[in-house]
């Protein structure tokens, strides 16, 4: 017997990630075979498994075909402006400790232009978790040379191949005093659910690199094939050390990708310095104004 | 609970700067984030000091940037938050004061002047960033700025600024100077409860059907703060009432449209001056801040040489009291415009007086304040100097002052700032 279609309709489970996904501005706007998706979805997942207030989580992004991140996701989330992420998700954990804050952003926009507030909130140890997506170019903009174009890597602004030395971005975060430092590949998809969920776990400045294939402007233009080639490459090229000095992470042009959790260490973060510090200074009868009355009442 | 903090009520002899800070902390300020730079590091260094003592939070960022920022995601987060900073750190702070803007957050940015270009004349007066705070940014806005004229109104103003972005959901800047900034002078602070404190107004209906740009009628958005449930998103592209990004000419015109008509249709509120003698002015002095400060001087010492000259002190510079110089310049014959840079809002004064008055400026570019004696001479000059209108005209002019006399008593009456002891001077007035 013919079933109707409202039926089978009806039937048809809710997309896995409904809730946490704002469904109504999707399509997205990424273009096939790029690893924005996977990392997204990565992400959500993590979210889902963890056992927090959703209510409390808050993203904020830069500006870059990553920044589009905080667009997509239905918590609350900020699209702010290029490189300044950072600063502004400092002003809202520090306005609210109990928030947790991810900052979703791309390469350039968190080391070129934002590279300076990158290593401050990881300098001061914010109690904030960075997700920064590395393309090794800038997407939004149409391929030009990041900081962490490989050398000899052609882009729009570098013709002839990239002669500028790239950033390794897990040695500078962890320089820079981050206690959680980890680097996945977008084909690590469940590796970096869970990188993700013990980073936003994690008390202290976290900082979690996806690498990331970009076809449109990075992988044509330097032959490298398309999203799945890239993926292949990742298979063959990703080489898991958990624990090893970042410093021996850098990546070059064809070369492998070390992944893996770098640093795990424990550092008191930025506002139990704060509160340590001030001391009786601070009164605990008078509370962030962000704070929950259980947490108020608390205090008093 | 402990002793409550954040009113310092009572006579405090302290600077500008501090003033500033004091203002920031009577109206609630929990967050401050911030850069040293001269002449305003005194507004982080009291702030460094304060703030922690009524729970609140004081931050050194990297830079101007990253501070404008800061208190920009401390204000999403439910916090009053303000900064300080002085040119070279405002020209940093522009690009995110855009943002502010766009995201309609509530924060107060001090601006302490000092001269430019560049690094210029970090240790001395200036008031050459006028012009900056109006159009600094990219991009059409409005915004509010307050010219302080002591240290007192360096309070009341910083506390009124707070007000204002709070209702009117935009960042307000206070554009003082360093002469005032490093001044110490008696300042007044009130008891709590005669304070006039605005909070922005909140949402309050149900979870998941909040839009956070959907104006009420007041074409001011009802806030929230991040955590309360709502999941909204935020974004400094072009957005509709949900906040998602509209990339068409529309949704632009609506969105830029309403950012500009929530200051300019309620100038009526957030215009405050002071009017001096302006009744049968034939010169009236047109200055803010400091000079207007030096120009009162010159105003008396004028009146005993015999000159027949008022003056209109503009508290709020930004909206410009268009109207009021528009409706005053079909009365009085010349505005002296005193003001340490090379001639900005006296280009203002002079779009709005439309020919109908002569436009004079006083400039100097920096370094030292006007003496009263300089602002004399360009007034008892004018005074001598041939009248050009004719006697009809004169007589008109004369007719509505009545009128403009009875409006400026209502506004007095009706409304007032910070109930402070400056501040009782200050005259509301209409000025479109
Ligand atoms: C102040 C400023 N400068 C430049 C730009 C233009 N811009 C937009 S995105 C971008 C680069 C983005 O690169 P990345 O952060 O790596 O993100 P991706 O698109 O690769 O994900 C640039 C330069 C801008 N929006 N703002
Ligand atoms: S340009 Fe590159 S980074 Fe951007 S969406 Fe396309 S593939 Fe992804
Ligand atoms: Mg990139």
């Amino acid at each position: 017997m013919a079933t109707e279609l409202s039926v089978v309709d009806s039937a048809m489970p809710d997309h896995p990630m409904e809730e946490l996904l704002r469904m109504d501005r999707l399509p997205h706007i990424w273009c096939p075979g790029c690893g924005l998706g996977t990392s997204m979805t990565s992400f959500i997942v993590g979210l889902q498994e963890l056992d927090i207030d959703l209510d409390k989580a808050v993203v904020v992004s830069g500006i870059g075909c990553t920044g589009r991140v905080a667009g997509y996701v239905k918590l609350d989330s900020f699209h702010t402006t290029h490189g300044r992420a950072i600063p502004f998700a400092t002003g809202l954990k520090l306005a609210n400790p109990e928030l947790k804050v991810i900052v979703f952003s791309g390469d350039g926009d968190l080391s070129a232009i934002g590279g300076n507030h990158l290593i401050h909130a990881a300098r001061r140890n914010i109690d904030i978790t960075v997700v920064c997506v590395n393309n090794f170019i800038y997407g939004m903009t149409g391929g030009q040379a990041a900081p962490t174009t490989p050398l000899t890597a052609t882009s729009s602004t570098t013709p002839y191949g990239c002669y500028e030395h790239p950033f390794n971005l897990p040695y500078l975060a962890a320089a820079s005093g981050a206690v959680f430092v980890a680097r996945w590949t977008a084909l690590h998809v469940r590796r970096m659910k869970d990188t993700m969920k013990e980073a936003i776990e994690k008390p202290g400045f976290s900082f979690v690199e996806i690498i990331s294939p970009c076809p449109t402007v990075y992988l044509r233009r330097n032959k490298m094939g398309d999203g799945l080639a890239m993926m292949n490459y990742f298979k063959d090229k990703a080489e898991i050390r958990h624990g090893i000095d970042p410093k021996d992470a850098g990546i070059i042009m064809g070369g492998k990708i070390i992944v893996g959790k770098f640093v795990d260490i424990d550092r008191a973060a930025h506002h139990q310095m704060m509160e340590d510090q001030l001391g009786d200074i601070w009164p605990h009868d008078v509370v962030q104004p962000g704070l929950e009355e259980e947490k108020r009442a608390a205090k008093a | 609970m402990s002793e409550d903090r954040s009113v310092l009520t009572g006579d405090h002899f302290i600077t500008g700067d501090e003033a500033c800070a004091e203002g920031g902390m009577a109206a609630g300020c929990m967050f401050f984030g911030g850069y040293p730079i001269t002449p305003a590091t005194e507004v982080a260094e009291r702030m460094a000091k304060r703030l922690p003592e009524v729970g609140g939070t004081f931050i050194q960022m990297e830079d101007e940037i990253a501070s404008m920022n800061s208190i920009l995601g401390a204000s999403w987060a439910g916090a009053k938050s303000m900064t300080s900073t002085s040119g070279p750190g405002f020209s940093l702070m522009m690009e995110n004061l855009g943002l502010g803007i766009m995201l309609e957050t509530p924060c107060v940015l001090v601006n302490v002047q000092r001269g430019g270009p560049s690094t210029g004349l970090p240790t001395l007066v200036a008031q050459a960033d006028m012009m900056q705070a109006r159009w600094g940014s990219h991009g059409d806005y409005q915004l509010i700025a307050l010219a302080p004229v002591s240290c007192q109104e360096c309070f009341d103003l910083t506390l009124q600024a707070f007000n204002y972005s709070e209702k009117y959901r935009v960042p307000v800047l206070v554009m003082t100077d360093e002469s005032m900034g490093h001044m110490t002078e008696k300042v007044v602070i009130p008891p709590k409860e005669e304070l006039e404190v605005i909070n922005r107004k909140m949402y309050d209906g149900p979870k998941g059907e909040y839009l956070p740009f959907k104006a009420d009628d007041d074409l001011v958005p009802p806030m929230m703060k991040v955590g309360d449930g709502h999941r909204i998103h935020v974004t400094g592209l072009t957005h509709d009432e949900r906040g998602y990004p509209v990339m068409s000419a529309d949704a632009h015109e609506t969105l830029v449209r309403r950012l500009i008509d929530k200051i300019k249709k309620n100038v009526d509120d957030i215009i405050l001056v002071e009017e001096i003698d302006l009744e049968g002015a034939d010169i009236v002095i047109v200055s803010y801040g400091i000079s207007a400060r030096v120009s009162y001087r010159a105003l008396r010492m004028a009146k005993e040489a015999g000159a027949n000259v008022g003056m209109l002190r503009l508290i709020t510079v930004w909206p410009f009291p268009e109207k009021m110089i528009r409706e005053l310049a079909k009365k009085v014959q010349t505005f002296i415009v005193p003001e340490i840079n090379a001639g900005q809002i006296v280009l203002e004064v002079e779009r709005c007086a439309a020919g109908n008055a002569e436009t004079v400026l006083l400039s100097k570019l920096g370094g030292a304040v006007f003496q009263p004696e300089e602002i004399v001479e360009a007034i008892l000059a004018e005074g001598k100097a041939p009248r050009k209108k004719a006697s009809a005209t004169k007589k008109k002019a004369g007719a509505s002052k009545k009128k403009a006399a009875a409006t400026k008593k209502k506004a007095s009456g009706a409304k007032k700032t910070a109930k402070t002891k400056s501040s009782k001077k200050t005259t509301k007035k209409v000025g479109r």
